[in-house]
């Protein structure tokens, strides 16, 4: 099913057209409204009047996490704040968090492009949405709930956690469809199984799968265990929050919604742009975002796109899923790690070496972070109290950096490997 | 009057304990008493050794972590009663122990308790004002 038959399906030409005039009117209106962008393109010498069409759009600078940050809260703003009508962020984890800023036509956007991302796996007003993303300050569970009530279905906002709750709710309400992360998916299954539900006679179909990596393996298993068509759903704060690529009934790529948001591929390493098919950096430019538009973000995602014609219809390009990253980034029960963040935390701690390493696991679907702390004079005692306190107060404050729960291990000094170039900072053990 | 006690961090995994043991070994180490905590993740192995300096020395370039600190010997007679006696005089004295352990030397039938206070001097004053006798690192070396 298609949401919007007349942008999704539309011909080529007439969509590279339709690009390329909501480029210009964006690149028009950054370089009048914010400063920020005035100066890059000043500095990159470029102007507005170069800008004539799509393909001018590598003529643009890139815009990177650390060019958002510098200009937090606000600097990104292409419009008044009276016009701002929501605000979400990123968690921040790595330094001040990214402002997505929406408009009411921002938040229209959202729930359209939420609409064809929910109608492309089937959702129809019908629909009982139980949406476990979560709610808040994180993109996730408001975009999904604005695409669920453009659609009409009936949105369940629950958010994310509280297992036994969530299977009351699918029990009692008889949800049709499933929002939140894979491995989350895969954790109410095996729940849920366990609190009697047979999923196979449950009215449960669909699930709308996304916020962290997952597979084809995954798939398979989460549809066999909660007899539900899994789709694999994009997206990021920086642009929206989800909503910005989605697979449609053949499961197959995700169809980049780039009538709004375009996407360009290029060589991490010199910033050239890649012919489709070839893998590299994924790019994003919002093309009709008011509040906070954003130009040529660098997502340190690495994917290929191809334009090969697909059996639902859709003209609209489509992307692999992420097939890793540019830097060493982390993305553990939804929530995005770097290890510099666990370096500053562990530094700020009175006693502690920056000796340190990141395991992940997944146990039972859910996945465990330990951080390996090497024990020093510091926070070493005879006694055995003495040093679970200073465990404690490390997990404490690695949990507040972090946002998600992870266990210390102290092990024996030098017992992490000393390398001579890049720290081996993760081992990640998790089968995805 | 106080005994210095050497304390080691040994993550619970196989072969560790081999390890310091034979660090302990190499440095010609005679251990006397020796006591570990442990949680489900790690240890601390805590001993009294003829040479405390020496021990923590080969300890630490065997890669060990490794400390050392003062805890209390006290010589009793080995008989009903007497761990009692001890332990109500830190209750009424209001001293507290973080832990302790002990042997018992059957030749001479007298026990050896070893005690860490949170105020070892506190403590080791409390000791001496009710007659008991406190043991120093030699004499304890010599058992």
């Amino acid at each position: 099913m298609i949401w919007n038959v007349e942008c999704e399906t539309m011909p080529l030409d007439k969509l590279r057209e339709l690009q390329s005039e909501r480029l210009i009117n964006t690149i028009r209106k950054v370089y009048a409204h914010v400063p920020y962008y005035k100066k890059m393109f000043d500095a990159h010498g470029v102007k507005p009047e170069d800008i004539c069409n799509i393909d001018d759009i590598s003529k643009l600078p890139f815009t990177t996490k650390d060019d958002m940050r510098d200009v937090y809260p606000y600097g990104l703003l292409a419009t008044s704040l009276k016009n701002i009508v929501e605000i979400h962020t990123s968690s921040g984890t790595t330094g001040k968090p990214v402002v997505d800023a929406y408009t009411r036509g921002d938040i229209d956007l959202w729930g359209e492009v939420m609409a064809r991302t929910l109608t492309a796996g089937g959702v129809t007003e019908d629909d009982i949405v139980q949406n476990a993303y979560g709610y808040g300050l994180f993109t996730g569970g408001l975009g999904a709930h604005y695409g669920a009530q453009r659609i009409g279905a009936t949105c369940i906002p629950i958010s994310g956690g509280n297992t036994n709750r969530q299977l009351d709710v699918m029990r009692d309400f008889g949800s049709t469809v499933l929002t939140c992360t894979p491995s989350y998916s895969l954790y109410l299954a095996e729940a849920g199984k366990e609190a009697g539900i047979d999923f196979e006679k449950s009215p449960l179909k669909l699930g709308f799968l996304g916020a962290e990596p997952w597979s084809e393996s995954m798939r398979t298993d989460i549809q066999n265990k909660l007899h539900i068509k899994a789709f694999d759903i994009f997206g990021l704060t920086e642009i929206i929050g989800p909503g910005v690529a989605a697979e449609c009934e053949l499961q197959n790529l995700l169809h980049v919604f780039e009538d709004h948001f375009y996407p360009e591929i290029i060589n991490p390493d010199t910033g050239e742009p890649l012919p489709d098919g070839e893998k590299g950096e994924l790019v994003f430019t919002t093309l009709t975002k008011e509040g906070t538009p954003i130009i040529r973000y660098r997502t340190r995602d690495i994917t290929y796109l191809t334009r090969d014609e697909c059996g639902c219809g859709r003209t609209m390009v489509r992307m692999h899923r992420i097939l890793g990253r540019t830097d060493d980034m982390l993305i553990v029960r939804g929530v995005n790690i770097f290890p510099s963040q666990v370096e500053q935390v562990l530094l700020k701690i009175d006693g502690v070496e920056p000796h340190y390493q990141l395991l992940v696991e997944r146990k039972h679907n859910l996945d465990y972070l330990e951080v390996q702390v090497e024990m020093t004079e510091n926070l070493f005692s005879d006694g055995l109290k003495f040093i679970e306190q200073k465990e404690c107060q490390i997990e404490r404050a690695l949990c507040d950096a972090l946002l998600v729960h992870s266990r210390v291990k102290l092990v024996e000094p030098k017992a992490i490997a000393r390398s001579e170039g890049k720290a081996k900072r993760i081992i990640d053990k998790r089968n995805i | 009057m106080t005994v210095q006690q050497i304390s080691v961090f040994l993550e619970n995994k196989a072969g560790r304990m081999a390890a310091a043991a034979a660090a302990l070994k190499d440095g010609g180490i005679n251990i006397r008493v020796l006591t570990i905590a442990e949680n489900e993740r790690y240890g601390v192995l805590r001993m009294i050794v003829n040479d405390p300096d020496k021990a923590t020395d080969v300890l630490k370039n065997g890669g060990f972590m490794a400390k050392q600190n003062p805890i209390i010997a006290v010589e009793v007679a080995d008989k009903v009663g007497i761990m009692h006696d001890i332990m109500q005089l830190c209750d009424t004295e209001n001293v507290n122990i973080e832990y302790m352990y002990s042997f018992v030397e059957q030749m001479s039938n007298r026990a050896i308790l070893f005690l860490r206070f949170e105020d070892t001097d506190a403590a080791a004053a409390m000791f001496v004002k009710n007659g008991y006798k406190l043991l120093s690192s030699d004499e304890v070396c010599k058992i």
